[in-house]
């Protein structure tokens, strides 16, 4: 008998979707947001960007080699986490940093482990994470607010009050050169909410800058992003275009991201008040496009390997990034915690996965 | 109507463009077949001829061993002129019966039965079970097995599975086209055998015209029902396919006939109803011989034991190199080394696959993208499954449900890192099996 034909096992069709294909997908769906810090910030923002996905990608090559296995950067994961690390780091920031970032987040984070499909935590996040600790100054100072725009998105400081600097120059410095997150954490402290307001000779300057925190010209502006931010976070719209395409595409799917910002959606609401002012029915909003949420709920809580693979395990996942974002933004010690969330819960993973195994089809619950 | 569906499952192309078009055509007598003992599920009928008899199209050769097997039958008039191993449609080497034609007349004597639709439940199973009749959508379960439910499992609907999701398959689209008012016949008998009160045609909503056609037909009957499916693999699965139609969850490990209901293929309730009015045995089928290299890509009438290269044949053979041939179809067949295989009664299907088709990529570390999780329609993880075994975990993989998968396939075909999910998955249901009969 003559073997002329290639015997493998059934399946003999496939969607013809490969890793490359996934990974390259992914940094498409980030170059709106690239765009538009492009946009603000000028050329900086794209040469930091390929400066930390160049850096990976040759972090990677250079530890293949070194292991003597297939060298695999074009798969595009190397370059992806070397992109959204860099996406984590603000405009401003010295080109160093992105090198040093990406190169511990492939090293460390991800060939350690054996590669792609193998690190228990995020190499991006994780990279971030070091640089936040190591070089804090250079991770948070000289931040670049969007030119015409202030950091916080307060734009209109009439309207808080006519004669803001003089009045308060405690709350002048906060409108003007925090992020809005941090606007909204520090006002959340007692201490200076009576501090300013006292200031301001018993006006209740607190709850009027938290008001327009919450006000529409503020959303706009965290929407399209016209505020202080890092590269990659600051258009919530430019990352809902490069979300939709995900899902779209069905890369990424939607119980993570839904789950997150819904969590967070609610619970800002709740717990998301001033001492004096109580809470806003606009408060979610601002919550969900402000900081790194978009960033971290589509492209970063989404995962594969870090993330669970059970239905409702990716549910409590997301549920629980919510919950962690939610304590570090209104009690922690950062005013953003989209990236701890997310590392924190990656580590949770592996035991939420053993404990959500669905039932087979038809199995009845014992 | 409103399109029913399962959870779970996949969107292939399904490539029916190929032979849909194409009316049954009777395939000559060839001049060879291959009887295969094994063409079902379960024991291996005994042959009951020896090499140099001459033996008549229609008489029996080989005897059902036991209950959980079937009777074969000579589907040419010629020599035995061999018994021995063969090449299967599932790839391996397995016995069958080699006849030779010799030229002698190859009709086949068929007494119409007037009173068919009279006879008595038990000489209606006789007639089903002499004919040798397996399910013919590709799994091969003895039919008169599934006629036979234990006393204590009450039936009370047939479902037809006229669903025909693989891709590129054709035969029961044409059969539901061309033979309509016997397959229909072929339900009420069936229904009439198990005491069904209720018959459902299942099709999916790619053949609109077989649905526009059952649905006539079955107008006038109150307690027979098409049900429109949603096109989606593996909708024509039985689980898949008992829960679209009825809602009704068959118990992991269990049968149908547990919750009630009795499923056939439309192709087998043909046969059933061609043995029961005509006693005739089960010697031919349709198949459909298609897939891009096929130069006339045919829906083929032939006999039982047709070789597939005879088969490419007629249909003016390949018109480009084929990379791989394709035992049923592409999702769940078999791919063979060459086409010196026999059909057999669950052969639905041969799909050649040009060399571009053919090859597939390398595997790749998985990547825990989940896409297996969510498209497996047995809400199974076929990705901890397939870990288990290659670590040799049975015990993790019994518990993640090995024993549970119906090998679907959905879940390697959305895998983006080509990780051949359902061999890891099969070679684990065989350890399993291996171990149980050591305890």
């Amino acid at each position: 008998m003559n073997d002329k034909y290639i015997v493998s096992p059934a399946p003999h069709f496939h969607d013809k979707s490969t890793v490359k294909n996934v990974m390259w997908n992914v940094v498409i769906a980030l170059i709106p947001a690239l765009i538009f810090a492009v946009y603000y910030w000028g050329l900086r923002a794209l040469i930091l960007s390929l400066t930390g996905a160049i850096t990976a990608v040759i972090t990677e090559a250079l530890i293949q080699k070194l292991r003597k296995v297939p060298v695999t950067v074009h798969d595009g994961s190397a370059f992806l986490t070397g992109l959204l690390l860099a996406y984590n780091i603000h405009a401003g920031a010295p080109i160093w940093l992105p090198i040093v970032g990406a190169a511990f987040a492939i090293g460390v984070g991800k060939q350690v482990f054996g590669g792609l499909g193998n690190n228990p935590v995020n190499p991006a996040l994780l990279g971030r994470a070091f640089l936040l600790a190591s070089w804090p100054t250079q991770m948070t100072a000289g931040w670049v607010a969007v030119k015409g725009s202030a950091m916080s998105g307060l734009n209109n400081l009439s309207r808080i009050a006519t004669n803001l600097q003089e009045l308060s120059p405690k709350a002048y410095e906060l409108v003007t050169g925090a992020t809005p997150l941090k606007v909204a954490q520090t006002l959340r402290d007692s201490t200076f909410v009576s501090d300013i307001n006292a200031q301001a000779g018993g006006l209740d300057l607190a709850g009027r800058i938290f008001g327009s925190l919450t006000e529409m010209e503020t959303l706009k502006s965290l929407f399209w992003g016209n505020i202080g931010g890092c590269i990659g976070e600051v258009s919530a719209f430019a990352l809902l275009l490069g979300a939709a395409y995900l899902l779209w595409k069905n890369i990424i799917e939607w119980r993570i991201p839904l789950f997150y910002i819904s969590t967070v959606f609610v619970l800002s609401f709740i717990f998301g008040g001033i001492p004096g002012s109580g809470t806003s029915v606009m408060l979610p909003f601002f919550h969900i496009f402000a900081g790194g949420l978009m960033l971290g709920a589509f492209f970063m809580a989404t995962d594969y390997t870090t993330t669970p693979i059970t239905k409702n395990g990716r549910i409590i996942f997301g549920i629980g990034c919510g919950l962690l974002t939610i304590v570090i933004r209104l009690v922690g010690g950062y005013p953003e915690g989209v990236s701890y969330s997310i590392l924190l819960m990656n580590v949770f993973t592996p035991l939420i996965d053993k404990l959500t195994m669905p039932k087979a089809f038809g199995k009845v619950a014992k | 109507m409103r399109l029913k569906t399962f959870p779970g499952g996949i969107h292939p192309h399904d490539e029916k463009h190929y032979s849909a078009a194409a009316p049954i055509t009777i395939f000559p007598t060839p001049q060879r077949v291959i009887i295969h003992l094994s063409q079902h599920i379960g024991t291996p009928s005994t042959p009951i001829v020896e090499v140099g008899d001459v033996v008549q199209r229609g008489q029996k050769i080989a005897e059902a061993s036991g209950f959980v097997s079937i009777p074969q039958h000579a589907s040419i008039s010629g020599k035995v002129s061999k018994i021995g191993k063969f090449l299967h449609p599932t790839g391996t080497m397995a016995m069958g019966i080699e006849i030779t034609q010799d030229g002698s007349d190859n009709a086949l004597e068929l007494i119409d039965d007037p009173g068919y639709m009279e006879l008595e439940v038990a000489e209606l199973k006789r007639r089903v079970g002499d004919a040798g009749i397996c399910g013919m959508g590709g799994a091969g379960f003895p039919s008169i097995v599934k006629l036979s439910p234990p006393e204590d499992k009450p039936i009370d609907t047939v479902i037809l599975n006229g669903v025909e999701c693989e891709p590129f398959l054709t035969s029961d689209y044409r059969l539901m086209l061309e033979r309509a008012e016997d397959i229909i016949t072929g339900l009420k008998l069936i229904m009439k055998m198990v005491n069904a009160k209720k018959g459902m045609i299942g099709i999916e909503a790619n053949k609109p015209d077989a649905i526009m056609k059952m649905e006539q037909l079955l107008a006038k009957e109150s307690n027979l029902e098409v049900v429109g499916l949603r096109m989606q693999y593996p909708q024509g699965a039985e689980k898949q396919l008992i829960y679209a139609a009825t809602k009704r969850k068959v118990p992991a490990g269990g049968l149908p006939m547990a919750v009630g209901v009795v499923v056939q293929n439309v192709g087998t309730a043909l046969a059933i109803y061609e043995a029961i009015r005509y006693q005739k045995p089960l010697i031919d089928r349709v198949i459909s011989v298609t897939g891009s290299p096929v130069a006339k890509p045919m829906n083929l009438l032939a006999p039982i034991g047709t070789l597939y290269s005879e088969l490419v044949d007629f249909c003016g053979g390949a018109k480009e190199t084929v990379g791989k041939a394709i035992s049923g179809g592409p999702m769940m067949g078999f791919a063979l080394p060459s086409l010196d295989a026999a059909m057999t009664k669950g052969s639905s299907g041969l799909v050649l696959f040009g060399e571009k088709d053919a090859r597939s990529l390398a595997e790749h570390t998985c990547l825990r993208c989940a896409r297996c999780v969510d498209v497996c329609p047995m809400n199974l993880v076929p990705s901890i499954i397939a870990n288990a075994v290659k670590y040799k975990d049975l015990d993790l993989a019994v518990q993640a449900g090995v024993n549970d998968c119906i090998k679907c396939g959905s879940c390697a075909y959305v895998c983006p890192a080509q990780i051949r999910l359902v061999q890891y998955i099969d070679t684990g249901k065989i350890r399993y099996a291996e171990a149980q009969r050591k305890k």
